[in-house]
């Protein structure tokens, strides 16, 4: 077990700007295994400029990420994954060709490799790892329920479906930190409450570190018991629920000024 | 019975079918119909491993001529009678005068030198995508054929290499078809060709999930260019001499052709694309002189006909006769 206390994160003054657009300025995080932290913000508030940078897909204009002890400010985006950190997009991002199962197998197959000649002369180690991944593979889809859909092409499943088929190719990484950008976008709230009982019960089985961006207020403030708040690329508050829904600067991010409708 | 097991029995049978067809085919038909034939082995070598870059990594690459000339030129080389060296090439290093290998080693090296080519190229060139990289690779063929024109002690420049050792056949180059075919078939069937498939259907989900990109898209290029230069070391074999303007471009566009007319990302279908687009030419250019009864032969007319199906087939059927599935061969079974 891990402690819950160790740091997995620490992010020091991170920032982002594109071509003098900051997106992300100064901006710390310390989360602690086990954590589960939410993060919202109007749009264009820099959350998924925070998922980039944290995943290695862009890198930041300045500040360090620490990630389990290691220095990842510069890594590449697959290093950072094969060190366990996995993500979500915010629109759903699969390999439309490939079957739902395929797709997992993507993931999966980053923490075994067979060499070139194994392959090749299809050698009894390699057929056996293959058919582990296949196992594991079809494991992850009775996780998010997709048993049925395993050898559908990912274009072809639902919108719902592809959400959680996403959401198992992050888990395939065995990732030490979960990154989730607005998993429940577009969903019906059924949908949405199902899902949210999933990532709910994942964090709680696997002890799994989860940074979930969502902009339904009553899912986020139902499940996170810390929360951040951005708003034009700064952390304007940081809290549990109760304090970031009192917040004044919250409620001005959100709702705007008081005096800018007044003058109106 | 395992179904790995089955369809490597099944696979065994279908090589052993082949070999009693190409045995047929020696002992009824002619030098010219071996020759097509043996073009067609050489012509499913290079459709097949560029459907590796071009069909299932989606890095379009033009640079196979310039592939098929390193192998072809390494081979020629090596393979070349040592009295020939001495008296054509006064200038080439004393060890290699001495040498005058064998085919079989003269291909694997040629093979060896193009995927080296390849790796050392590749560096720079993966980092570009798309159109770029196919204007890249393109550039690589236009440097490959100036360095075989000027290079006079080694290629003997514009003048070519002629008297090679007419040693290829339909043996040799449906030999190698087969090693291609199952060599590119496993690599797409296992995790390698799956990463690759990835960074073709999204990279930046694929890097999300561990994919390392440039390892991937070098290993499906440096495997193309291996099979393209074992391809150019058995077509120079064939044809006994090769000059710089034997690997234009035209060798680049027919076999572009015959992998988007068999569908990109389908291996039986580069199979069937490049004996179809190999076979109509041919036909046609006998249509060609037998429509000259009257006057001059209508020279050309092949040409237009293949080009026009090229354009039909992108306009009906983009993605290609096979569309990016597999023929499944009767007797095999379906691997999960």
């Amino acid at each position: 077990m891990p402690s819950s206390t160790a740091t997995l994160l620490n992010v020091e003054r991170l920032g982002k700007s594109f071509r003098g657009l900051q997106a992300l300025e100064a901006y710390s995080l310390t989360l602690r295994t086990g954590e589960l932290l939410g993060v919202i913000g109007p749009n264009g508030a820099g959350k998924t400029t925070l998922f980039n940078l944290l995943t290695g897909i862009t890198p930041p204009t300045s500040g360090v990420i620490h990630f389990a002890g290691v220095d990842v400010t510069r890594r590449r985006a697959d290093e950072i994954a094969r060190l366990g950190v996995a993500r979500t997009f915010q629109k759903v991002r699969l390999f439309p060709a490939l079957t739902a199962l395929e797709n997992l197998r993507i993931p999966l197959q980053t923490h075994e490799r067979a060499a070139l000649w194994q392959v090749i002369l299809r050698t009894p180690g390699f057929l056996h790892s293959e058919a582990a991944l296949t196992g594991a593979a079809h494991e992850l889809l009775a996780t998010v329920d997709l048993q049925a859909a395993a050898h559908k092409p990912a274009a072809q499943l639902s919108y719902g479906q592809q959400r959680r088929l996403e959401l198992a190719c992050a888990l395939a990484l065995r990732p030490r930190l979960l990154l989730l950008d607005e998993p429940a976008a577009g969903m019906n709230p059924t949908e949405a409450d199902a899902l949210m009982h999933l990532i709910l019960r994942l964090h709680a089985e696997f002890q799994l570190t989860t940074i979930l961006i969502e902009h339904n207020m009553r899912l986020i403030m139902n499940m996170c018991p810390r929360i951040q708040v951005l708003n034009y690329g700064r952390l304007i508050a940081e809290g549990a629920p109760m304090e970031i829904q009192g917040d004044p600067q919250v409620i001005e991010a959100y709702l705007g000024q008081a005096e800018a409708y007044a003058a109106d | 019975m395992k179904g790995s097991t089955r369809n490597l029995l099944v696979g065994v049978a279908y090589v052993v079918l082949l070999g009693g067809l190409l045995w047929l085919a020696q002992s009824t038909l002619n030098n010219y119909y071996l020759r097509i034939l043996a073009v067609i082995g050489i012509n499913i070598i290079l459709t097949v491993s560029l459907n590796l870059t071009n069909g299932f990594t989606g890095d379009f690459s033009l640079g196979i001529a310039a592939f098929m000339a390193i192998g072809a030129y390494t081979a020629a080389l090596l393979s070349l009678p040592v009295a020939m060296k001495t008296a054509s090439f006064p200038g080439l290093p004393e060890w290699l005068q001495g040498i005058a290998a064998p085919f079989l080693p003269a291909t694997i090296a040629g093979g060896l030198l193009a995927a080296g080519v390849a790796a050392l190229v590749g560096v720079p060139v993966l980092r570009l995508r798309g159109h770029y990289l196919a204007v890249a690779t393109l550039g690589l063929m236009v440097i490959v054929r100036i360095v075989a024109n000027n290079w006079q002690d080694v290629t003997r420049g514009a003048r070519g290499i002629n008297g090679l050792p007419p040693v290829s056949n339909i043996w040799w180059t449906f030999g190698w078809a087969v090693i291609t075919i199952y060599v590119v078939w496993m690599i797409v069937n296992s995790p390698y060709g799956r990463a690759m498939i990835g960074v073709r259907e999204d990279w930046l989900a694929a890097q999300a999930r561990g994919v390392r990109l440039l390892r991937t898209r070098m290993l499906a290029f440096t495997i193309s260019a291996f099979f393209a230069g074992v391809a150019g070391a058995l077509w120079a074999h064939l044809i006994t001499a090769i000059t710089p303007s034997s690997f234009s471009f035209v060798i680049t566009f027919n076999i572009v052709v015959m992998l988007v007319v068999g569908g990109m990302g389908s291996i039986t279908g580069s199979v069937l694309g490049a004996v179809l687009l190999t076979l109509l030419p041919e036909g046609l250019r006998q249509v060609e002189t037998a429509l000259a009864s009257g006057g001059a032969p209508v020279y050309g007319l092949s040409q237009i006909i293949i080009a026009l199906l090229a354009a039909l087939v992108m306009i009906f059927r983009r993605q290609g006769l096979f569309g990016g599935k597999e023929l499944r061969l009767p007797g095999m079974v379906e691997r999960e």
